[in-house]
């Protein structure tokens, strides 16, 4: 509790990281918003809320992926604070005031663990909201299934902020670890374009798709998988013109495992970097 | 019994070929005013940084408290300055102070006692990055206070300050010296640690040169600087003193150092009795920068 108090309040005396957090507090309320998106073009009328995103238990799908896009706010703090710890030198001065480098990681991981617990609360209890006004089904049972979505919601956070946490120690500049982490967002892309084009040329029995999985940001992208193509509205239009598909939209073990994996593997290295360096 | 606060075996810090620090043991002991003194680049600061759990040393060790506590615990009952002072600048001297006593996981009551003392208590909720030079620079005294150190370690406090500033944080150190803190003051600038320690460890190019108290550093037994109105006969007497090891020409004044002790009134009567006599006499020792930089330069 002492390095998560050391921790809050560093970033607490920040106006920049005050206002980040408040509104992305906000913002997640915002996804309320979308229940009053109403369309009215002649005779079409279109209400998003009708639509069926808000019902039981497709609302805990639907919300905890529109909501983890917010998620680079809290990004931009955590690379920010290091950054700043780094820049200011503070990071010096609390080694010399007493504080162990073991201690100043787990304040930063205290920091983002009490963020992610916040944040999926939050995610809970707008879900539950917002679902309680416009679902369909309103039985306990439905309710209450699928809150996988918000387990995989978790870890994928989780998993987001130790990959800013390990970058902006590894980078030490705030602006470069944010603009590192836009490169490789673009390098798995190229990965996976180069894979698809040669690797079962390579190795015939593997092929882009089993491996481009394994890659951390794609890991941690398909926890969550997006929510739009299995509305009812799209799965009907799909019917129509003859493209009916099945997807499987079920959070998988495999891939929290993968994403669990490579946070331990941010957080180890991070933690390397931080003993073996001078500073 | 003095207790030992700090002893560091053999340590040594290595970058690439250079050795930055060189098989270096040091015990410091509660109670003294120590001087670390060295060139630029001798190997003070990266020292004070194996110590202060900032740098990883290559080779050795150091302990704190003889080893009765981890060097981070230790770090919590220590102050230290280095070079220059590292705050929060988006935070006030207050909220500053206040996270260092939370890290320091000590009582935050002495926090206006101690802005007092460097006298900030007026600005204390001025935030940090509107302070000038001076002011920061007596801020981080104040933060390395703030847990009634019992051992406070200074680095080149006075870096960068105009003579103003530089008078100002001196008359602090005197003053917390005199409050009995242990006190390891790193300098280039000589004449400061003259004026407060009482014990001073030479290094060069990572090397102990010499460790003791001031007054012994050199085995010079100090010269006596003297005029008269025939310098030339003057001259050829002093020569004939077994005492005087070499004779110098100064400014029209004869400078003859000493290879063994020797009174005033000694002098005086051998000069009197070859009918020489002087016009100014004095018995002096060496500066403190005489003896450094006859040592360093060795």
């Amino acid at each position: 509790m002492r390095l998560l108090s050391i921790e809050l309040y560093k970033i607490w005396h920040n106006r920049t990281s005050r206002i980040l957090i408040l509104s992305y507090f906000l913002l997640i309320f915002s996804i309320a918003i979308l229940s009053t998106i109403n369309v009215e073009i002649g005779p079409i009328k279109f209400n998003l809320a009708e639509q069926g995103i808000f019902n039981f238990p497709y609302i805990w799908h639907f919300n905890t992926f529109m909501i983890a896009l917010l998620k680079i706010f809290f990004a931009v703090i955590i690379v920010a604070m290091i950054g700043n710890e780094y820049s200011y030198k503070t990071l010096k001065q609390n080694l010399i005031d007493g504080l162990s480098k073991e201690e100043f990681l787990k304040s930063k991981l205290y920091a983002i663990l009490a963020f992610v617990f916040i944040s999926t609360l939050l995610v809970f209890i707008i879900s539950l909201i917002l679902g309680g006004i416009y679902s369909d089904y309103n039985e306990f049972q439905i309710i209450f299934s699928d809150l996988e979505y918000l387990l995989a919601y978790t870890v994928k956070l989780f998993g987001f902020f130790t990959f800013c946490l390990f970058l902006s120690i590894l980078i030490k500049r705030s602006a470069f670890a944010l603009g590192f982490l836009a490169l490789w967002q673009v390098f798995e892309g190229i990965a996976y374009g180069l894979m698809r084009w040669k690797l079962s040329d390579i190795i015939p029995e593997l092929s882009a798709e089993q491996v481009i999985v394994f890659f951390p940001l794609n890991a941690m992208g398909n926890l969550i998988k997006e929510p739009f193509s299995r509305l009812s509205a799209i799965q009907n239009i799909a019917d129509q013109i003859g493209e009916g598909f099945t997807k499987d939209y079920e959070i998988s073990a495999f891939n929290l495992m993968i994403v669990l994996i490579w946070s331990a593997l941010f957080i180890w290295a991070s933690y390397g970097l931080l003993k073996r360096r001078d500073l | 019994m003095e207790q030992t606060l700090l002893q560091l075996d053999q340590l040594s810090k290595n970058y690439g070929s250079l050795k930055a620090v060189d098989q270096l043991s040091i015990t410091l002991k509660k109670g003294n005013i120590y001087g670390l003194l060295g060139p630029n680049g001798s190997g003070k600061s990266t020292t004070l940084g194996m110590v202060l759990n900032v740098i990883n040393p290559s080779k050795g060790s150091f302990q704190w408290y003889g080893g009765k506590l981890s060097t981070h615990q230790a770090l919590k009952k220590i102050g230290a300055i280095i070079e220059r002072p590292n705050f929060y600048p988006y935070m006030t001297a207050l909220q500053n102070l206040k996270l260092i006593c939370k890290i320091k996981q000590c009582k935050t009551e002495k926090i206006q006692d101690k802005l007092e003392l460097v006298g900030l208590w007026d600005r204390r909720n001025s935030k940090f990055r509107t302070y000038s030079l001076g002011m920061k620079q007596r801020l981080a005294i104040a933060a390395a206070l703030v847990n009634d150190p019992e051992l406070l370690i200074l680095d080149e406090p006075t870096n960068g300050l105009d003579p103003e500033g530089i008078h100002q944080i001196r008359k602090l150190i005197v003053k917390i010296a005199e409050k009995g803190t242990t006190i390891l003051l790193a300098s280039h600038l000589l004449d400061e640690v003259e004026k407060v320690c009482n014990h001073v460890i030479v290094l060069k190019n990572g090397v102990k040169f010499y460790e003791g108290p001031v007054d012994q550093i050199s085995q010079s037994f100090g010269y006596f600087q003297l005029r008269a109105k025939d310098p030339q006969k003057l001259k050829s007497v002093l020569e004939k003193i077994p005492q005087i090891q070499s004779i110098k020409e100064e400014k029209g004044d004869l400078i003859g150092y000493l290879n063994a002790d020797m009174e005033a009134e000694e002098l005086s009567q051998k000069l009197a009795a070859a009918k020489i006599f002087v016009t100014h006499m004095a018995k002096k020792k060496p500066s403190l920068e005489d003896q450094f930089l006859s040592l360093t330069q060795s």
